[in-house]
C-alpha cells in the first residue's frame, strides 16, 4: 500500500489480522465470549478464535441474518458475543436483524465488519463495504470505531470488549501502515493527535490515517501546519477534539474510505455545525460505487490519497 | 427456588385439562378486554395461540420463576409472531410476572405493555420482537448459550404460518439442525391467515410438516385447539434431545369468536367497545 509512504511510515499487518489475534488472546481470559461466523471466518481471522476455543465458536452459515439474531440470543442469555462477517454483507444483509435483535434491546453484541472500503481491490464493489459506518450510526445506542493500524486495533477490541453495549467494529483486507506501537493508548470516544498543527486540522480514521500523515507532510513544505486527528470512534464522537480543531485552526478536511453520507464527515459536520462553525472540506467516496483493481490504483481514481487530502487542505485556505 | 425447579423436567407438573379450558377460556376474555380498551391490537391472532400457550405455561412444562425472571436456568419463550403480544401478556399477568390490572394499559404511553413485545420493558418478555422472522435465530442462541455453560433449559419460539415466509426462518432451521440443537422447539401456530390473504395463496401450508421434516426437524402436527395434544406434543418435544423439534398446531385465527374465525380483516383490529358485552357473552 502506498499510503503513508511520504511521511515514511512502515508497512504493518492488516487490520482484520490484528482483531483475529487480538480476539484469540481475549479468549483464553475469557470464559464468557462467544463468536458467531458466517462461513467467513478465515477470512475475518475469527478461525484463529476457532482453532483455540472451538465449543464457543459457531459457524451458522451463508446466513447473515441468522447469524446476527443467533448473535443476539446469545447475548440475551447473558454473553459477551463477537459476530463478524463482511463489513457489506454484515450491515446490509442484517440490518434490521441488528435493529431488532442488538440496537433495541441494547444486547452486548460486537459486531465486526471486515474486508471494508475499497482497499479489499479486486473483488469489487459487491464486497467493499463502504456504506457500513453510516448504518451502523445510525443505530441508537450504538458504538462504531474504525481504527487505522494493528495496535489501535488490538486495543480497540480489548476496549470494546470490556464494555457491556453493542458496537460495531470496522476492519480491513490488505496490510496497513504502522501508525502507532504496543504503547499506544486507545480510549473510545477520544480522539488522537497524531501530529499537531496549527493552521488546518485533517480529521481521519482507518487507512485515511495514513494519507492524512502524508498530507501534513506535504502541506508541511509548503509552509502549512497541519494538525492530524485519528477519529477512530465515529460514534460517540470526541466533540471536544472537534471544537478545539474549530476554534484553534482555520478549518477542517475530513477524510475517510467511505461514501459520501453517513460516515465521520456527516458526524464531524454535526458537531461543527451546531458547536463551532468553521469551513470543512470532504476526502472520501463521493455518492457512487468504485470499481475492480489493485488497491492502490483505487484508491488513486477514487481521489483517497495524501495528495488528495492536501489538495483539499490547501482549497480551504484559499490558496 | 430455583435449584429445585432445575431438576422439575417436562410432564412431571399436573396437567388439569378442565382447570386448563377455564383458563383459555379467561385468557380469551382478558385479551379481548386490553384490546378493545386499546383500541387496536391483534385479538384474532392471539386467540389462535391460546391454547398451546396455556399447555405450555400452565401445564407443567415451561420451567420459570417470575420472581426471578432472570433466572439462568429457567427455559425460554419466544413469541416470534410479536403482533399477538395480548395473549403473551394475558399470559405472562396469569404467571404473576405483573397485576393483573396493568392489562389496560396495553399500548399506552408509558405502559410496558407496548403494542410488540419490549424485552427491555417488561419482565417475562425473553426476546424483543415485531419484526417477522427473526425470533427462532434468537431463540437458537439461546439455545447455544446453555451448550457451553452446561446449563439444562428448553427454548420454545412460536411463529406464525405466514410468518414463515420469511427466509430467515429457514437458515435458524438449517443451523440448529446441523448444530443439533436438542433444547430448541418451534412451534408454528398455523393459523391459516396472514395480513391481507389466507397463507394458501402465497405458500403451501399442507407441506410444513414435510418441511421441517426436510430441514432435519422431529416434527409433530397437532390441533393446536386440544389442550392435551397441545400438551403432550410440548412433553415429547422437550424430552427429545437429538436435536430440534418442530410443532406444527392447525389452529383458527380468531378461534372462539364465529364472526372472526371466518373473516380474516380482522387481523390487527380490536372489537368495538359496542360491541365488547356481547361477544364476551360468546365467550362465556
Amino acid at each position: 500500500m502506498n499510503l503513508g509512504t511520504t511521511v515514511g511510515l512502515s508497512m504493518g499487518k492488516a487490520t482484520r489480522d490484528a482483531f483475529g489475534e487480538a480476539l484469540r488472546a481475549i479468549g483464553a481470559d475469557r470464559p464468557d465470549l462467544f463468536v458467531v461466523d458466517g462461513d467467513v471466518g478465515n477470512s475475518t481471522r475469527t478461525e484463529w478464535f476457532a482453532q483455540d476455543h472451538p465449543d464457543r465458536f459457531f459457524n451458522v452459515g451463508i446466513a447473515e441474518s441468522n447469524l446476527v439474531s443467533v448473535a443476539a440470543g446469545l447475548a440475551a442469555s447473558g454473553k459477551t458475543v463477537v459476530a463478524a462477517s463482511f463489513a457489506a454483507f454484515l450491515l446490509c444483509n442484517a440490518f434490521d436483524q441488528i435493529r431488532m435483535g442488538v440496537a433495541f434491546p441494547h444486547l452486548n453484541v460486537k459486531l465486526v465488519g471486515s474486508h471494508a472500503g475499497i482497499s479489499i481491490g479486486e473483488d469489487g464493489p459487491s464486497q467493499m463495504g463502504i456504506e457500513d459506518v453510516g448504518l451502523a450510526c445510525a443505530f441508537p445506542g450504538f458504538t462504531v470505531v474504525v481504527p487505522s493500524d494493528e495496535f489501535q486495533t488490538r486495543a480497540a477490541v480489548h476496549a470494546l470488549l470490556d464494555f457491556d453495549g453493542p458496537a460495531y467494529l470496522r476492519v480491513g483486507r490488505p496490510a496497513v501502515p504502522k501508525i502507532y506501537d504496543e504503547n499506544t493508548h486507545f480510549e473510545l470516544g477520544k480522539a488522537v493527535t497524531v501530529r499537531d498543527g496549527s493552521d488546518v486540522t485533517l480529521i481521519a480514521n482507518g487507512i485515511m490515517v495514513a494519507a492524512a500523515l502524508d498530507a501534513a507532510e506535504q502541506l508541511s513544505g509548503q509552509g502549512v501546519s497541519a494538525r492530524v486527528l485519528d477519529m477512530h470512534t465515529v460514534k460517540p464522537i470526541d466533540e471536544d477534539a472537534i471544537v478545539a480543531a474549530a476554534r484553534e485552526t482555520s478549518g477542517i478536511v475530513v477524510a475517510e474510505e467511505h461514501l459520501h453520507h453517513g460516515g465521520l464527515g456527516s458526524a464531524v459536520a454535526m458537531t461543527v455545525a451546531s458547536k463551532q462553525p468553521c469551513p470543512m472540506r470532504f476526502v472520501d467516496l463521493s455518492d457512487a460505487y468504485a470499481t475492480s483493481g489493485d488497491a492502490d490504483a483505487l484508491l488513486e481514481h477514487f481521489g483517497l490519497t495524501g495528495e488528495h487530502v492536501a489538495r483539499a487542505a490547501q482549497e480551504l485556505l484559499g490558496r | 427456588m430455583g435449584d429445585q425447579q432445575s431438576t422439575n423436567r417436562a410432564g412431571t407438573a399436573t396437567f388439569d385439562v378442565d382447570k386448563l379450558t377455564d383458563l383459555a377460556r379467561r385468557l380469551r376474555r382478558e385479551v379481548l378486554e386490553m384490546t378493545t380498551e386499546a383500541g387496536s391490537g391483534h385479538p384474532s391472532s392471539s386467540f389462535s395461540a391460546v391454547e398451546v400457550l396455556s399447555a405450555l405455561y400452565f401445564g407443567g412444562v415451561l420451567q420459570y420463576d417470575p420472581k426471578n425472571p432472570h433466572w439462568p436456568d429457567r427455559d425460554r419463550f419466544i413469541l416470534s409472531k410479536g403482533h399477538a403480544a395480548p395473549i403473551l401478556y394475558a399470559v405472562l399477568a396469569e404467571a404473576g410476572y405483573f397485576p393483573k390490572s396493568e392489562l389496560d394499559t396495553l399500548r399506552k404511553l408509558g405502559s410496558p405493555l407496548e403494542g410488540h413485545p419490549n424485552m427491555r420493558r417488561l419482565a417475562g418478555v425473553e426476546a424483543s420482537t415485531g419484526s417477522l422472522g427473526q425470533g427462532l435465530s434468537i431463540g437458537l442462541g439461546h439455545a447455544l448459550a446453555a451448550r457451553s455453560a452446561s446449563r439444562r433449559y428448553n427454548v420454545y419460539v412460536m411463529m406464525g404460518d405466514g410468518e414463515i415466509e420469511e427466509g430467515q426462518v429457514w437458515e435458524a432451521a438449517m443451523a440448529a439442525a446441523n448444530l443439533k440443537a436438542g433444547n430448541l422447539t418451534a412451534i408454528v401456530d398455523n393459523n391459516g391467515f396472514q395480513q391481507t390473504t389466507a397463507v394458501s395463496h402465497l405458500t403451501n401450508p399442507s407441506m410444513y410438516a414435510e418441511k421441517w421434516r426436510a430441514f432435519g426437524w422431529k416434527t409433530v402436527e397437532i390441533n393446536g385447539h386440544d389442550l392435551t395434544e397441545a400438551h403432550d406434543a410440548l412433553v415429547e418435544a422437550t424430552n427429545y434431545d437429538d436435536g430440534p423439534f418442530a410443532i406444527v398446531a392447525h389452529t383458527i385465527k380468531g378461534k372462539g369468536l364465529h364472526f372472526m374465525e371466518t373473516d380474516f380483516t380482522w387481523h390487527g383490529r380490536a372489537v368495538p367497545k359496542k360491541q365488547l358485552q356481547e361477544v364476551l357473552e360468546e365467550i362465556g
